[in-house]
This record gives C-alpha cells, structure tokens and sequence, in this order.
C-alpha cells in the first residue's frame, strides 16, 4: 500500500527524523492560512500524488509570496500531473502540501528495501541526492552505498556513523544524522514497510540532515496488524477498477490491450497474458480469481473487464486442480447470463472434471468458444477480437 | 529415488483443524501412500485428539517423538505461519513445506535470520507455494495428484497452476515426474531455484529439469548461472510475464518488476546464454523439454 509524502513524513516524525514544518492542504484558502500560519518569506507548494517524479511534471514549486502561494496552489490543484510513473493521461492533484522553504547546502538520497537475496533489510545512501535513484544505479552503482541490516541487532551505531561519513556529513553532525538513519531504520522495521525513500535528505547549512520529501509503501500482508497505516489509504490515487476488483477478493490489473483475461492463479495468468501477445494482440487486464472461483466472483470479474470500452473479447483459461471445472463451467454460464456479454467469450479448461464441465459450457446454448489448450485459446481469443469466425 | 520426499517420509500437519488443513489433508492422505505417510497433526488446544484418525498433537516436538515425523506440512493462517515454520526448524525435521499465503515479509525475515544464524539443517519450502509432489509416492500440498505422472523429469516453479500447466502438458506427451516442486511466490522464501536444481543434479531418478520462472527477483539467474558451471542434466525454461508493466505486482508478492531490475526479458536472456533452451510459449513448455531428449 502506498501513502502520500505528508504522511510518510507524518510516520517518519513519530520515529525522529526531522522534516522542514508544513501543512496538508485539500483547497486553495487552506493553503494561503497554511502559509501564513508557517510564516517566513518562502514556501514550496507540493502536489500530493502517489506517483514520482513530481516535482519534473510541474507540481512541485517555490512560492516567495503568499500571493503566489495562491497563485500557484490554484494551478496545481485540479490540475492532471503527469510524471513518468503516471501514464499520459496524468493523475489529477486533490491534496497539496505547503512547506517552510529549506536552507538546503547539499542534496542527498537514503532508501531503503527488501533485499531477496540476503533476505534483510537494505539500506542505501548516495550523495547524488534528488536524482532518479534508479538511473545513478544504472550508471554510477560505485556512488551508492549499500548496508546490509541485521534483523537482530538493526542499523548499527557503526554502520550508521559510516554512511553518514562517506555522505559528507560534517564530523559535528554525524550523532544527528545516525539518529536520522536509525529513526528511517526503526520506521521501516516496525510498521512493516516494503520501501521507505528520502529523496532528497538535504545536509542544511549549520550541517543537519533533513527529509526534504518522502516516501514509503507497505507490506500488504502486514497490514492487519497496522490500522493506522490502513488509515492512511487514499482510494482516490488508486485505479477504481483495482479497488472494486479487491472488494470480491479479485487480484485485478488494468493494462492496456484489448483482450480481457480471467484466469486461476498470478503465474499462469501472466502466462496467459503473454501467449495473447505471442499471438499478436494485448491484454486488457492481469486477473487471479484464485483458488474459489464461485458465480458471484466470476460475474464480479466479467461486470470489471466489461467497464472497459476497448474490450474486444474475453479469454478464461482455468486450470482446475483443487477447484473443479464442472463448478467452474456452471459459474461461467451463470455469470455470463447475468451480464449479458457483448464480446465472445473464448474458454480454456483443463484439470479436474474437464469433461463435465465442457458438457456444461455446451449444453448453456450460450456463444461459447471452447478451447483445447492455451495455444488454441490464445490463437482463438486473438481472432474473435478483430471479429473472425474463430 | 526423487528428490525432498518420497513414500518413507513421514508427515506431520501444522494447522490440521483448519479448514484448508482438513481439506488438503484428506485429499493427500488418499494419494499413493498418503494414508502409510500422514501419520500426525499439531493444534496446542487439541493434544490427545484426531482428525480423522490422525493422532494430534500439543507441538512438533512431540509429534516427532511420537510418530517418527520427519516432515512437515503447513497450513496456519499467515499471523502464525511464520511461528511454526521456527517450531519445525527447531524441532529439527528434514523438511518444512510451508503452504500458507499472506506471511508479511518482517516475519519471513526474521525466521530466516535465525534459521541461519543457527545453522537448522531444515529445509524449507515456500511459504506461499503449492507444495512438492513425488509422482505415485506422496502429495504434499494443494496441487491437483491425478494430473502427475511418475517418470523421470524434475519440475520447478514458483507458481502454482502454471507448474500444473507444465506438468499436465509432460504428462500428456507421456513423461512422467521425478518431483514437482513449487518454491513460492514470496519474495523471502526458502529453496530457491538453484537448491532445487542441484537436488535434481545429484538424483539417479531424474534425466532432465523444467524450470519455470516468473519476473521479479534474481533467482533465475542465479539458477542460469549455476547451470552452466555444474549442471550435467539437460534444462529448459520458461518465464512469466514478459507483457507485465514494471512497478505493478502481479498477484505474488515476489512477481513485480522494480529499478528495470527483474524483467522477463533479463531472466530469458541470461538463461539462454547459460545454455537453457527457453520458449516464450507456455503452451509449448512440454514440447520443448521433448526436443531436448532426443
């Protein structure tokens, strides 16, 4: 799960590390009493969006007044922000925050991760502060250090005087900045996070390290035992499909190709996905029904993929272990009555009472298209969509 | 011979009262030797009872002193899982196969760390995964039995109905599998791909690996790279998610691409370059593994 910048700072706070004072805002006459109650001569207004590279799309931007602090609030709220994380179409901005200017002398990066390999927590520091961390890695991985946490003993007094050091910390702010590197380690550990990122963490002129921006996403399989981070969900940053997908217990996915697909299991649906590409056409959705696929479910997962104008035909590959195909097959033929489909519907069963659930499909009268294999399916669904007889 | 488990093992469930415990418990004990390898059940609260005929236990421990259990099966719901996976390192069992979904990656980390740092001869697997099968032997997991065949090829995965889309398709060409084994579609697990493949190197009972992959993580490529250098059995491959868009998670926690690190593209290259014969149909992966024999 991710949340927005002025609540990653909100959590991060709570762990000590210091960020310039500001204000969440959700209207424009909020953000000039946010101003005026910070005081000072500068105030950055920020776009809160989940996605990155905000400040490159145009939502993040120095105010020297409080008159350009409505100014510039007015622009950016409402606006569509596009980043490079966001698609062409943008996200559109319903929350910004204002800040305190910054005495900035220096930019830095600190982030950390699940490293899969030790199976730890990684922390990484780099004096290329501000930049897409992903590029320095790719181009200059020699300027990133990386800290390998035991889960036992955490970030180290060492460690963290360390990376504090070979950041250019002067000598007198090397306590603080552990403490700050410490703090980020302790958020990210006890409210099971799965990427904590301060980009930048600026070095201020009397040589203090401060979180400029913020940003943290979460274990979703932890998050039962966090209601407070639950608390913080912003519904409207998510895609409506995927949220009403996630009401019924569906793993859904929009993409953006045209072939709507219905499938048990995350791997062989990405399977799926990818034998409809080799077949010269795109799918329109990731979707597991998982291992319960009952009518109410699959009628859940036709009505989603149906809310897309651009779908042109539905491809159900089910592998029936545990979940018999006969029960598959009678879901499938209840649904589709249900929404009446206005695409064909190409189906692939394999497993567990295969036979009887063909028979079922067969005998609903419905303009099934049935399918041997996965190879057949994808070369079948392919056809259907641009409306060849399959 | 097969590999982690065959007809001798000896079966202990953690979470045997749960719902998916009695379910999946009852379907393995009917496979092969189930009703010979089920031989205990865990639940504190209910020591001294049995599901169905299967004696329960207060712990591990004692299931083990018990019964002789030297593997075990787990179906706890996710805010326990991780907990007894540590019972059944600590009680020193062969094997942990670890079903449950849904483990936040804290707990994972933490019973790696320990199973580590005290050098647990157990081995596990999952969590997050459908189990490991052994061909007319023993099922271990929630993977459908009367798919599988016994023969002489290994499988590996990390997902579920893609390895039975593997094996089906194996089993319709007419060969059979020594093991079939699912590591998980978590991003901290315990066997990886690699300590699959060197279980199958040194197995007398399997001629030939399928390895199937999926974006995210570098386990592939570790396992590519091993092939090359020890490798004496012939592997072919196959990788999931060449169309998924980086930054999303496809269903599996481990299954996201991340930095432009994890692609299906990466993975498919360095296989090949390490001599794994790769399709990017998966509807062919039986046939090609086919063309390897000859």
């Amino acid at each position: 799960m991710k949340i927005h910048e002025y609540q990653a700072k909100e959590v991060l706070r709570k762990f000590g590390v210091p960020t310039p004072r500001s204000v969440a805002c959700f209207s424009v006459d909020e953000a000039v009493q946010a101003a005026q109650s910070l005081g000072g001569k500068r105030w950055v207004v920020k776009a809160q969006i989940h996605a990155g590279g905000r400040g490159k799309g145009g939502g993040v931007k120095l105010a020297k007044s409080i008159d350009e602090v409505k100014t510039l609030a007015g622009q950016i709220l409402g606006m569509q922000l596009v980043t490079h994380q966001t698609g062409a179409q943008g996200q559109k901005v319903r929350r910004l925050l204002i800040e305190e200017g910054a005495d900035i002398k220096r930019e830095l990066y600190v982030g950390m991760v699940v490293d899969r390999q030790t199976q730890k927590v990684c922390l990484m520091a780099s004096r290329e502060g501000g930049m897409d961390i992903e590029e320095v890695a790719a181009t200059h991985p020699e300027k990133i250090e990386r800290v390998f946490i035991d889960p036992e003993a955490g970030l180290k007094d060492a460690e963290a005087d360390d990376v504090a050091r070979k950041l250019g910390v002067p000598e007198a702010g090397v306590a603080q900045a552990r403490a700050v590197l410490q703090g980020l380690y302790r958020a990210f550990w006890v409210s099971d996070a799965s990427l904590a990122e301060i980009n930048p963490m600026i070095l201020t002129g009397d040589g203090k390290v401060v979180a400029l921006d913020a940003k943290m996403t979460f274990d979703d399989n932890a998050l039962f035992r966090h209601p407070e981070i639950v608390a913080m969900r912003d519904l409207d940053e998510e895609d409506p499909a995927e949220v009403e997908a996630s009401k019924h217990d569906l793993n859904y996915i929009q993409l953006e190709g045209n072939i709507g697909c219905l499938v048990n299991g995350a791997g062989l649906a990405m399977a799926t996905m990818d034998v409809i590409k080799l077949y010269g056409d795109s799918p329109a959705n990731f979707l597991d029904v998982g291992g319960g696929a009952t009518t109410e479910k699959v009628t859940e997962a036709f009505k989603i993929m149906l809310r897309n104008p651009g779908l042109k035909a539905i491809l159900v590959n089910i592998f029936g272990g545990i979940m018999k195909c006969d029960v598959i097959a009678t879901a499938l033929v209840e649904a589709a009555k249900v929404v009446s489909l206005r695409v064909p519907l190409v189906v692939r069963l394999e497993g567990t009472n295969v036979e009887l659930g063909k028979k079922i499909l067969a005998d609903s009268g419905l303009p099934i298209i049935s399918a041997a294999n996965m190879a057949d399916a994808a070369e079948k669904v392919v056809a259907a969509a641009r409306g060849g007889r399959a | 011979m097969s590999i982690l488990i065959n007809k001798n093992s000896r079966v202990v469930t953690q979470g045997i009262t749960g719902k998916t415990g009695q379910f999946h418990t009852r379907m393995s004990r009917e496979y092969a030797n189930g009703k010979a390898c089920y031989v205990a059940g865990v639940n504190p609260k209910k020591a001294g009872e049995d599901f169905e005929g299967i004696p329960i236990f207060a712990s591990v421990k004692d299931a083990k002193a018990q019964t002789g259990a030297n593997i075990s099966v787990i179906y706890v719901p996710p805010p326990g899982a991780a907990a007894a996976i540590w019972e059944a390192c600590a009680a020193d069992l062969d094997v942990v196969i670890c079903i449950t979904e849904g483990i936040p990656v804290r707990d994972m980390i933490e019973v790696r760390d320990r199973m580590r740092k005290q050098h647990r001869k157990t081995l596990l697997v999952g969590p997050n995964c459908p189990g490991v099968i052994t061909p007319d032997e023993i099922k271990i997991g929630i993977m459908p039995g009367h798919i599988h065949k016994k023969g002489r090829i290994g499988v590996v995965s990390r997902s579920g109905t893609l390895t039975y889309e593997a094996v089906g398709q194996l089993t319709a060409l007419g060969y059979g599998q020594s093991t079939a084994v699912g590591t998980g579609g978590d991003p901290v697990n315990g066997l990886k791909h690699v300590d699959v493949l060197e279980l199958f190197n040194d197995d007398p009972e399997t001629d030939a690996v399928i390895m199937i992959g999926e974006i995210g993580g570098s386990d592939e490529e570790t396992a590519a790279r091993w092939v090359k250098a020890n490798m004496k059995k012939p592997v072919v491959g196959f990788i999931a998610g060449v169309t998924a868009p980086p930054g999303k998670r496809m269903g599996h926690a481990g299954a996201i691409i991340s930095g432009g690190k994890g692609t299906a593209q990466e993975k498919l290259a360095v296989m090949e370059e390490c001599g794994i014969r790769v399709t990017k149909n998966p509807a062919e992966m039986g046939k090609l593994l086919k063309s390897v024999l000859k």
